[in-house]
């Protein structure tokens, strides 16, 4: 990268970076080129209804119905504790690896409970793909074979897996930094090399969801900054959630964004909308108060 | 500009550090002294054994030198007068029979230890996994005089009846053949109660290697459509690969120590056996037993240097095992 | 519209009756396949039956999970097949030992063995003859003079470990790893060594206990070091932030509330010790007569008198007696371990 390049990209980051007032992240928002759903041949997407999750006795979600269209990029918001990690992870039965866990309602991916008898959870994990919020490359595993680890582990048989791997990684945004040092072991990249190795592995087993949760929380503001330019040329190929404590955040990547909120109690779902409508116009109260800064 | 000679001025003006010393009260400084005098005591009593060990068996070994480990005849003849008229010392069967016996448990052993631990981490849940978690601590408390015991009058016709099969299907290889059909005492019975006898301590550790395994490489395995067998192959065991094998060396110190158990359950013959499924064998332990009670001034003092050949060899893998854990088992990769 | 009744929680994602009735099934069909194969091939016994219980069932499990999922599914199924055969394996020995010892011991214990000793009975005798009364009283003294040598040692030890932690840490733990592989039988040729032959040229209890104290040290030190371990830092920066000195808060906080778990590292150091056979015969002299006075003549104890049962009788009576020795010691084994438990509340490695 030449200087040049570099400044005037630090020039953009600060630009989007300086967005704090609900007005200014609704315009943010409502800048980005909104994506209409349905117009990519992604199948309809993933659908929740009714979900509710419980720890032993505890009720720690409640009743979410929520719909993401294929193609489109929706970001959970809301303050911590309130089950929006948990509502992640029942969405590639991630959920139940708590021994205590259990849910209630439907999640359906292209109009199929992913929760019904003789369904073969592996496969659902390979459709539905997930991102860490700390990276988690294998570290016995060299930079390519991590990318391709999700093949190895799936007992899936690709033909071409150096065009896969190419491939994954320039749509992670990390190809340019390692292509000659695939050989490498996956722990000698920074954090949000780390990160994007992730995600590009992620890619390799081609999903048709993507999950992230908090992807940018333990990553600095550069790293940040070119993975949310990852998540927009994504979502030209599959639907995204994303988990986000960071509102700016919400209003530059994504086309929806459901509010969720706990009083103690299980989380709720509060409100969904289109993001530049969140911001500049909630319909609830307590979204208003949350999206303005009096609590969060 | 500015800016920047501020900040200089600021770092000529930071300070040193201050050294902080206590003189501590007199009363701590006895304290300190004591405790310090205290945690030496391994220091001291490792050293003293090594150090009278060696002294009363330097007459020996200064004598047999390094055929004291490589030869195998073990021999007092007596003058008739209680004096020795002629002795050779040699200890090479009975390290043979060490490692031999100490190998087989190992190789039974230890791969039935690291799969339990894989059950016991990964498949168990709940109030099955405590019972069965208490059930194998117990087979640690037992006293080793209990596994030769109950190896001897118990295990025996079981561990005869596989070692004829083995010796009828596989006898063409040589470890398998045998000179004569006593297959009863054999060093592969004898490794089998030690087999039995180190599963609780490898399974113990590995335990420990695998509970720690980070849980969020986990999770990303799993979230990549992994099954179980596949997760525990891609992190796992890479990462605890090496805690496993330090907890695989410490059961082998312990089999290769094994005194009561070896000398009941296996019949002592002074001659090096290779062929794991014939009545004899031996290992150094065994040996110090068995010649101790009838044994002269002299021969006592070759049974304290076999004492310290024994204890050398079992400092060192017990310390490589140690090394090993340490290193991979507490942080792993 | 709110929704007024909330759902129950399910887990789809359980194994299901159904699931398990089928691998049931399966197994049950293994079974009696595995008991044709005895009948008609060579294999024999319950070695032929067993393996080939493993083997078929096995086989039915892969070939069921491959047609239901796939490939990997199936493998998968495999290493969960392997690793419930470890378990059994391990179990197998556990349950037998016990179940032998309590068995054979049951029936060669009798009331009178607590108040008699071997002075006037021989191995071969029947068990109502003689007793094991100065095996008991043996065992009891040497272990209690062993703790009192071990005890401050290991505990000192441990306390190097945890509250002064100086340079010598880590050559410190080390060497008590070191240590607690050392063989039993090195233990007693060392005091041999150093004591018995050139000083007091005589086998007693006091020989015994040193020689078992070499092995419970480690013990001691490192179960009270993990215990000591677990006091949060917090009660010692509150003594210290009082103005006491170090020893007043180690000996006036930490280690009184360390207490139980200090117990428990004693009853573990007990409990390591308490078989131990080994040493004992080569310096405890192991005599037939009551002795309570370990600094002179020798000293019987429980495994040195199952050792002499076991090896110099070679009768039904001998072997019985040693099965009735060996019950005793292994109800004071699991008595200590079981205190052991109840104290610390977790497992204790």
């Amino acid at each position: 990268m030449t200087p040049t390049e570099n400044s005037s990209n630090e020039n953009n980051m600060e630009k989007k970076m300086s967005a704090t007032t609900p007005s200014s992240l609704a315009s943010v928002a409502s800048n980005r080129q909104q994506r209409v759903p349905g117009t990519n041949l992604l199948g309809t997407g993933l659908e929740t209804r009714g979900v509710h999750a419980w720890f032993g006795k505890k009720h720690v979600l409640s009743d979410v119905s929520l719909d993401f269209s294929a193609g489109t990029v929706t970001a959970l918001i809301g303050p911590s504790g309130c089950g929006k990690s948990t509502y992640l992870r029942t969405l590639n039965r991630m959920h139940e690896f708590i021994p205590t866990a259990a849910l209630a309602g439907e999640v359906l991916l292209d109009g199929q409970d992913i929760y019904a008898a003789g369904i073969d959870v592996t496969k659902i994990r390979l459709k539905v793909g997930m991102v860490f919020q700390k990276p988690n490359p294998f570290p016995s595993m060299t930079i390519g074979e991590n990318v391709l680890s999700g093949l190895k582990l799936a007992q899936l048989k690709k033909s071409n897996t150096d065009d896969l791997l190419e491939s994954c990684l320039v749509r992670a945004g990390l190809w340019s930094e390692v292509k000659d040092r695939l050989g490498e072991h996956g722990g000698a990249l920074s954090g949000g090399q780390q990160q994007r190795l992730c995600i590009a592995r992620s890619l390799a087993v081609e999903p048709q969801v993507l999950l992230m949760d908090e992807p940018c929380s333990a990553l600095d503001p550069g790293s940040t900054f070119r993975i949310e330019e990852t998540i927009s040329e994504l979502a030209k190929s599959m639907t995204i959630v994303i988990v986000t404590h960071n509102m700016q955040q919400a209003a530059r990547v994504s086309d929806y964004t459901a509010f969720f909120l706990s009083d103690g109690g299980p989380g709720i779902m509060v409100e969904t909308a289109p993001t530049s409508k969140i911001f500049s116009s909630p319909i609830d109260k307590r979204t208003e108060d949350y999206v303005t800064g009096r609590f969060g | 500009m500015r800016l920047m000679t501020l900040i200089e001025n600021q770092s000529a003006a930071i300070p040193a550090p201050r050294e902080i010393t206590t003189k501590p009260r007199r009363s701590d400084q006895i304290f300190r002294g004591v405790v310090t005098l205290g945690g030496m005591s391994s220091l001291v009593i490792l050293g003293l054994i090594a150090l009278f060990l060696s002294i009363k068996g330097f007459n020996v070994l200064r004598v047999e030198q390094l055929s004291f480990i490589t030869d195998s005849t073990w021999e007092v003849i007596d003058d008739g007068e209680g004096g020795v008229a002629q002795s050779t010392y040699g200890l090479g069967a009975m390290l043979v029979g060490t490692f031999l016996s100490a190998l087989i448990a190992v190789a039974i052993g230890v791969p039935i230890a690291t799969l339990t631990a894989l059950y016991l981490t990964f498949y168990a849940r709940g109030s099955v996994k405590r019972l069965l978690v208490s059930l194998i601590d117990l087979l640690a408390a037992f006293p080793s005089l209990l596994f030769g015991f109950w190896g001897f009058i118990v295990l025996m016709d079981s561990g005869e009846y596989w070692a004829k099969l083995l010796n009828k299907y596989l006898g063409f290889i040589p470890i398998f053949d045998v000179p004569a059909p006593i297959f009863a005492r054999s060093p592969f019975i004898a490794g089998l109660v030690l087999a039995i006898m180190i599963i609780p301590i490898v399974t113990a550790i590995s335990r420990e290697i695998f509970d720690q395994t980070p849980l969020d490489r986990i999770q990303a395995a799993y979230a990549l459509g992994a099954s179980k067998l596949a997760m525990i192959r891609s992190v796992v065991i890479p990462y605890g690969r090496g805690g496993v094998i330090g907890g695989a060396m410490l059961g082998l110190g312990r089999a290769m120590g094994e005194t009561v158990a070896v000398y009941t359950v296996l019949n002592i013959v002074y001659q090096i056996n290779w062929q794991v499924l014939f009545g004899a064998g031996g290992n150094v332990a065994s040996l110090i037993l068995l010649k101790f009670g009838e044994a002269g001034p002299e021969e006592v003092d070759a049974l304290m240097a076999a004492g310290l050949v024994l204890f050398l060899l079992t400092l060192v893998v017990n310390a490589s095992s140690d090394i090993l854990i340490n290193k991979f088992g507490k942080k792993g990769r | 519209m709110t929704q007024l009744i909330t759902p129950k929680p399910q887990t789809p994602w359980a194994t299901t009756i159904q699931q398990r009735l089928n691998t049931a099934v399966l197994i049950v069909f293994g079974a009696a396949l595995a008991g044709v194969a005895v009948k008609t091939t060579g294999l024999s016994g319950k070695l032929g039956f067993s393996v080939s219980f493993f083997v078929i069932a096995s086989l039915l499990i892969f070939i069921q999970q491959y047609r239901l999922r796939d490939l990997a599914a199936a493998k998968d199924s495999l290493l969960s097949s392997f690793a419930s055969l470890a378990i059994v394996l391990t179990l197998i020995p556990i349950l037998s030992i016990v179940g032998t010892v309590v068995v054979r011991g049951y029936r060669n214990i009798h009331f009178g063995m607590f108040t008699e000793d071997m002075t006037m009975a021989s191995v071969n005798d029947p068990v109502t003859a003689g007793g094991l009364l100065h095996a008991l009283v043996g065992t009891i003294i040497m272990v209690g003079v062993a703790l009192l040598v071990s005890f401050p040692i290991g505990l000192l030890t441990a306390l190097y470990l945890t509250e002064i932690r100086g340079n010598l840490t880590r050559p410190i733990k080390f060497l008590v790893q070191a240590m607690s592989g050392v063989p039993s039988i090195v233990a007693g040729l060392f005091i041999l060594s150093i004591l018995i032959i050139p000083v007091t040229q005589e086998l007693n209890g006091l020989m015994g206990s040193l020689a078992l104290s070499i092995l419970m040290i480690p013990t001691i030190a490192r179960t009270a070091e993990e215990m000591l371990l677990l006091i949060p830092n917090e009660l010692r920066e509150a003594g210290v932030a009082l103005g006491a000195t170090q020893w007043r808060t180690v000996s006036g906080v930490v280690v009184p509330a360390a207490k139980s778990g200090l117990v428990t590292a004693i009853i573990l150091g007990i409990a390591r010790i308490i078989g131990e056979t080994a040493p004992l015969l080569l310096v405890s002299g192991g005599a037939d007569a009551l002795n309570f006075n370990p600094a002179s003549g020798p000293m019987g104890s429980l495994p040195y008198y199952i050792w002499k049962a076991f090896l110099t009788g070679g009768t039904e009576e001998a072997y019985g007696r040693a099965w009735g020795g060996m019950l005793i010691l292994l109800i004071f084994i699991f008595t200590l371990f079981g205190l052991a438990r109840l104290l610390s509340g977790r497992k204790v490695a």
